[in-house]
């Protein structure tokens, strides 16, 4: 799950590392009014959108007067914001960040993540900050210092120091730096972070540590004992139909193409998938409807693919462990008679109660093409969404 | 011989009186296995399917003799079960659960590479050897004893390929699913070398997907250790970067963990690789010369 810039700045100020005054707001006016309440004659407006590029597509502006708050606000309340990390239609913005202005003298970076491979929590920093920290990942990767955490003995300072010593810098930003480290490592473990990173963190003009931004991503799996957090969920920042296929326990992913897919399994999903572009076609989607699938969930998985407009064939694959076919057949036939299918329905059914299920698809009269194997579905679905 | 479980090994059940710890418990029973108990605290003394319900894995180690346990257990509570089991002396731990926050996995690896002891999972169908024991979700009936090893990080992808070799009549000597998370217990690596060793293993099947270096991993540690014909197929060619495909593990992130380079580094080790699930027993009976 991903924060908004500034939760994630809230968390990091109950955290004790150093952020700038800041208020979000939903109008014009009450921008103005947060700008006031700053004070001073300069400020940084940033929309609040979950997506990087920002900057970049004109989401943040230095103000200098309350006109520029105000010009600003009016813009971008109820806009879209299109950036390299969004899709054409962009992001919705409903809330605009003030905040005071930061003078700064050096950009850096700092962030951290669960690294699979050593299987620990790393903390990345570098002096190349403020810019696509992936590109000087790839291109000059001894730009890039770490620091795993024990598992054990968790985060120490030495560690800290280390990095800021390396970092270049001096007198009491070593100490300010190794704080952040600290308060960061802290804030990852309580509050289950997969993802952390202020890019950049800065050093001001008056030589001071700063977090000019905050990234925070909450693992989804620890939402259960993250009620704080899990209440500061944007539902508007996700796509509306996999927001309501999570409601249901599906998990749907819109891609771009027209045919269909309703698969048990993420794995067998994306397989599905892989076989219909090897025969030319495009999938709509990724959709698994889990293991346990009920005749309910298989219409709802039903209703999602079809309100997109693109789709022009289903397919729906099924090898059946835990879920018996019998029971997607159920939540086909009523699907298709509730919400009426005007696009042709490609089935195979293996496993689990495999031929019950095709005899119920067979008696129910519904123009449903079964298919014979994993192959021969995949082939009937992409002719029946007009080829290649 | 097989890997990991045979028709001699002692299963108890941790989450054994809950609604799918029931399921697949009776299922497992009637396939063969040796579950010769569960663990549910505070319904010890009590028996559940035929077999008695212990309150700690510790109590029903020593009563049993038990050295699998399967885990049905909440998310919420796996972390504790799985550390359980290790600390009861569990030398095959199967934890079927998914959605274990990647903290509480970080915690748990860590303790088990310090440990005699292997987890397989999470997230994942777990560990048949087909005729003799059946450790997990997976349809027995699709499985056939004999000479090919799968290892798969999914769940419906390792039956396919099940069916693909039952079909054929080549049949199984395990099926191993590692689970779809970041984290998992056990490796490919883990695995392979497993199957490597095994004499009735002839062939083996790998089964990837998009995301982490596990199959590239794989790949290194084929083309230096094992000299039995591996076929694999990796699923998600079609997934965009930056989406995660259902399981926690599938995402393509800054760039890395795409089907494209799994499929290269594994060419590249000498295995056979298909770009259709639907060809892994074409290309089994490619490289074996099996009929």
């Amino acid at each position: 799950m991903n924060l908004h810039e500034y939760q994630a700045k809230q968390l990091f100020a109950e955290y004790g590392l150093p952020v700038s005054t800041g208020i979000a707001v939903d109008t014009a006016d009450e921008a103005v009014a947060a700008a006031k309440k700053i004070g001073g004659n300069r400020w940084v407006c940033k929309v609040q959108v979950h997506a990087g590029g920002r900057g970049k597509a004109g989401g943040v502006k230095l103000a200098d007067s309350l006109d520029e708050v105000r010009a600003f606000a009016d813009k971008w309340v109820g806009q879209r914001l299109v950036t390299i990390q969004t899709t054409a239609e962009g992001q919705p913005v409903s809330k605009i960040y003030v905040e005071n202005c930061t003078d700064i003298a050096r950009e850096l970076y700092l962030g951290a993540v669960i690294d699979r491979g050593s299987r620990r929590v790393v903390f990345m920093a570098s002096t190349e900050g403020g810019v696509e920290i992936e590109k000087v990942a790839e291109e000059t990767p001894e730009k890039i210092l770490r620091a795993p955490i024990d598992p054990y003995v968790g985060p120490q300072p030495y560690q800290g120091r280390q990095l800021a010593f390396q970092l270049g810098l001096k007198g009491d930003q070593i100490k300010q730096f190794t704080n952040v480290f600290m308060g960061l490592a802290k804030l990852f473990h309580d509050l289950d972070c997969s993802l952390l990173e202020i890019n950049p963190l800065v050093i001001t003009t008056e030589g001071n540590v700063h977090c000019l931004d905050a990234k925070v991503n909450i693992d989804g799996n620890a939402l259960f004992r993250q009620k704080k957090v899990a209440a500061m969920h944007d539902p508007s920042q996700e796509d509306e139909r996999e927001a309501i296929a999570a409601k249901f326990n599906l998990n749907y992913v819109a891609l771009d193409g027209n045919i269909g897919c309703m698969v048990n399994g993420a794995g067998l999903a994306m397989g599905t998938m892989d076989l219909v572009k090897l025969f030319g076609g495009m999938p709509a989607n990724f959709l698994d409807v889990g293991g346990g699938a009920t005749k309910q969930t298989v219409g709802e998985a039903f209703k999602i693919i079809l309100s997109d407009s693109n789709v022009k064939a289903v397919l729906i694959n099924i090898f059946g462990g835990i879920v018996s076919c019998a029971t997607i057949a159920d939540g086909i036939i009523g699907a298709v008679q509730e919400v009426g299918v005007k696009v042709p329905v490609v089935v195979r059914f293996e496993g689990n109660n495999a031929p019950a299920g095709r005899q119920k698809l067979k008696d129910s009269g519904l123009n449903i093409i079964p298919a014979s194997s994993l192959k021969d579905a995949a082939e009937k679905a992409v002719a029946a969404a007009g080829g290649k | 011989m097989s890997i990991l479980v045979n028709k001699d090994t002692k299963v108890i059940c941790q989450g054994f009186t809950g609604s799918q710890g029931t399921l697949h418990s009776e299922q497992a029973l009637a396939y063969g296995t040796k579950l010769v108990g569960g663990v549910t605290p505070g319904k010890g003394g009590t028996t559940h399917l035929g077999q008695p319900v212990f309150d700690t894995v510790a109590d029903a180690v020593n009563a049993t003799g038990a050295t699998a346990s399967v885990i049905y257990v909440p998310a919420s509570v796996c972390k504790d079960s799985i550390l359980e089991a290790l600390d009861a002396g569990i030398k095959l731990i199967v934890c079927i659960t998914e959605g274990i926050p990647t903290l509480d996995m970080l915690a748990v690896k860590a303790r088990l590479d310090i440990s005699d002891a292997r987890l397989i999972g999470p997230n994942c169908p777990g560990v048949i050897t087909p005729g003799e024991c059946k450790i997990g979700i997976m349809p027995g009936d699709i499985h056939l004893p004999g000479k090919v090893g799968i290892v798969s990080r999914s769940g419906t992808l390792t039956y396919e390929a099940v069916k693909q070799t039952t079909d054929r009549g080549y049949g199984q000597s395990s099926c191993v699913g590692i689970g779809g998370d970041p984290i998992p217990g056990s490796h490919f690596i883990d695995i392979l070398s497993l199957f490597q060793d095994d004499p009735k293993t002839e062939a083996i099947v790998m089964v990837g997907e998009i995301g982490g270096t596990a199959e590239e991993e794989a790949a290194a540690f084929i083309k230096a250790s094992v000299t039995k014909p591996v076929v694999s197929y990796i699923a998600g060619v079609t997934a965009p970067p930056g989406k995660r495909m259902g399981h926690a593990g599938a995402i393509i992130a800054g760039g890395k963990g795409t089907a494209a380079e799994k499929f290269a580094a594994l060419h590249a080790a000498g295995v056979r690789t298909v770009d259709s699930l639907a060809q892994i027993g074409d290309a089994l009976a490619e490289v074996t010369g099996w009929k």
